[in-house]
């Protein structure tokens, strides 16, 4: 009873990255716990996710050969199963958009304290667990005082484990009770299409909340045009529907990796970090002087960017908008 | 149709701050509706004007400062709301989402809705885990992450927003809790005359005992031990002076890089 149970992810035939960061992650907690790593592997072609994701340090994979895609139901009914068969001392899933789709349901039925969103754990003794708070201005510490717990981890806090691994593979005994499914997926669409693709842009300004209003937006219209770089901007700007979807940097956006990437008024939110922290050179402009985002920057100013773009502006040779 | 959405009181700190214990002071805390759940009423509203008969009604854990968000939701046109608090509460260090899912499930069973509505997460704390976890409590279907709903008959067509610019399109059987992300739709701003109508609106208070519940429901096996300012891991390298010399080191910067000619 020192085993850490992680669950793994695909998407339209691929694993996605998160698997193998939850490897990493799941081994250093089973080191700490004294215990082995198992993986749950529930949908694709699970003979294959196997194979790749038998890397160093995991000891045994289970597989649950249940359907094409994800469904909350069948993922439930395949961990609950696992769980039982194993009980392990902690439960490791994605806090993905999938993950938080069953998690918090796993977690309910088999009884199970739940902390969402972990950052870093420390198993010597006691389970502490390390998670952000307020936007990331905080980080909080919890004790788990439970003989087995739930966890989901960020996407990307770990790094994805390599090697190769020499672990037991075997099929799971599930059967899953189709009658009991009340979701139906019917299939995928991609949005965020259209003219401009940020991610082959050499220079990106991209711009955040700090901008305030719609009636702004052609400053940074303008300072694009000058620097001939293209716009893109953080979720809040196109939520408000100031800027098309297909100019969204972040985790339900697109991932850039620009030469230049110009963040103003942005404070730095991890979905939003996760789209672009992969850019060259980052140079933020934010009047908050312990926004996340300097934590990433190469290059800051801390100051108004209503005062430092028209100056930016001005400096290129153009000329500031009106706004 | 009845739809029940919840509605929290989120804190905002401000951009300079202390901690005292276990949490932000509360001198630096400023408090307003959760973001997620903005839309989520928004949703609720939206469907209650497309249809006839639509109760809406919120739900909202708070103490009773929360009493002008939840008149904010009123005044944007939800019906009626409940708001969960009592000396117990108030004494609980903190509620974690197991046991915000567990009060909100009571809730339910005396509301029996059609359709529950809570925001994907909120902005302070960020657990993204009670919508699905009170789901599973009163044996409701669930999806989470909702950037499209459309509510027909005994089923709702819903659009998961994925990772990556892809969304999900799935269907789901009625009842069911819905997590809202936003962008969903426009929130509205509350007019004049729904703000002096949400003051005439019922705003009922429910203690644990209400709920049928005692003190052992806030016990939870996760403990807040620390709370702290994380070290900054910034090694950037910050212009300083007037916007003018900031923006004029940012513009030789951009031209030694090549980025812009001239």
């Amino acid at each position: 009873m020192t085993d850490v149970l992680a669950v793994t992810e695909s998407r339209r035939g691929e694993l996605r990255d998160v698997s193998f960061e939850m490897i990493t992650a799941g081994r250093s907690l089973a080191d700490g716990l004294g215990g082995d790593l198992h993986l749950l592997v529930v949908n694709g072609d699970v003979d294959a996710f196997a194979d790749e994701l038998n890397r160093e340090g995991v000891d045994a994979i289970h597989t649950v050969d249940a359907g094409e895609e994800f469904n909350h139901g069948v993922y439930t009914q395949a961990i609950e199963a696992a769980h039982g068969a194993l009980s392990p001392t902690a439960l490791l899933m994605p806090n993905t958009v999938n993950g938080l789709d069953y998690a918090p349901a796993v977690a309910g039925s088999l009884d199970l304290p739940l902390v969402t969103d972990v950052v870093g754990f420390d198993a010597d003794g006691a389970l502490e667990v390390t998670r952000e708070q307020y936007g990331g201005k905080v980080e909080t510490t919890y004790e788990l005082d439970a003989d087995a717990y739930a966890l989901t981890v960020r996407p990307a806090e770990w790094p994805q484990a390599e090697g190769t691994g020499d672990a037991a593979v075997e099929s799971l005994d599930v059967e899953i009770d189709d009658t009991a499914l009340g979701t139906t997926v019917n299939g995928f669409e991609e949005v965020a299409g259209g003219d401009v693709d940020i991610t082959e842009a050499d220079v990106l300004v991209s711009v955040g909340r700090g901008i305030e209003e719609e009636e702004n937006i052609p400053l940074v219209e303008e300072l694009a045009e000058v620097l001939d770089a293209t716009l893109s901007s953080s979720r809040p700007i196109v939520d408000n529907g100031w800027l098309p979807k297909n100019r969204q940097v972040g985790q339900s956006g697109k991932v850039v990796t620009p030469d230049v990437y110009i963040a103003i008024g942005i404070s730095g939110a991890v979905q939003h970090v996760a789209g672009m922290k992969g850019s060259d050179t980052i140079i933020a402009i934010n009047t908050d002087p312990n926004a996340p985002i300097f934590d990433l920057a190469d290059y800051g100013i801390v100051d108004d960017l209503f005062e430092v773009v028209p100056e930016l502006i001005e400096a290129f040779g153009g000329e500031t908008p009106e706004v | 149709m009845k739809i029940l959405v919840t509605v929290k009181e989120v804190a905002e700190v401000e951009d300079e701050f202390e901690i005292s214990g276990l949490d932000v002071d509360d001198r630096y805390l400023d408090y307003d509706l959760n973001e997620w759940d903005d839309y989520a009423v928004e949703e609720a509203v939206q469907i209650s004007e497309e249809n006839d008969d639509v109760e809406v009604v919120t739900v909202t854990i708070g103490p009773e400062r929360s009493e002008e968000t939840i008149r904010m939701a009123l005044a944007k046109g939800a019906d009626r709301a409940l708001r969960v608090w009592d000396d117990d509460v108030e004494a609980a260090e903190f509620l974690d989402a197991n046991t915000k899912a567990e009060l909100l499930s009571a809730v339910v069973e005396a509301e029996e809705p059609d359709l529950v509505l809570t925001g994907v997460q909120s902005n302070d704390d960020s657990y993204g885990a009670t919508g699905v976890a009170l789901a599973e409590r009163v044996d409701y279907e669930w999806a989470a992450v909702v950037n499209a709903l459309d509510v027909e008959d005994d089923t709702a067509h819903v659009h998961r927003e994925l990772e990556g610019g892809i969304e999900e399109l799935t269907d789901v059987e009625l009842p069911a809790v819905m997590t809202i992300q936003t962008g969903i739709n426009e929130p509205r701003y509350a007019s004049l005359r729904g703000i002096r109508q949400a003051q005439r609106k019922e705003l009922d208070v429910q203690g644990l005992a209400d709920l049928g519940f005692d003190a052992d429901v806030l016990e939870t096996p996760v403990e807040r031990t620390s709370m702290y300012e994380p070290e900054s891991e910034s090694d950037a390298t910050i212009w300083e002076g007037s916007a003018e010399e900031t923006a004029g080191e940012l513009a030789t910067f951009l031209r030694e890089q090549g980025v812009v000619e001239g």
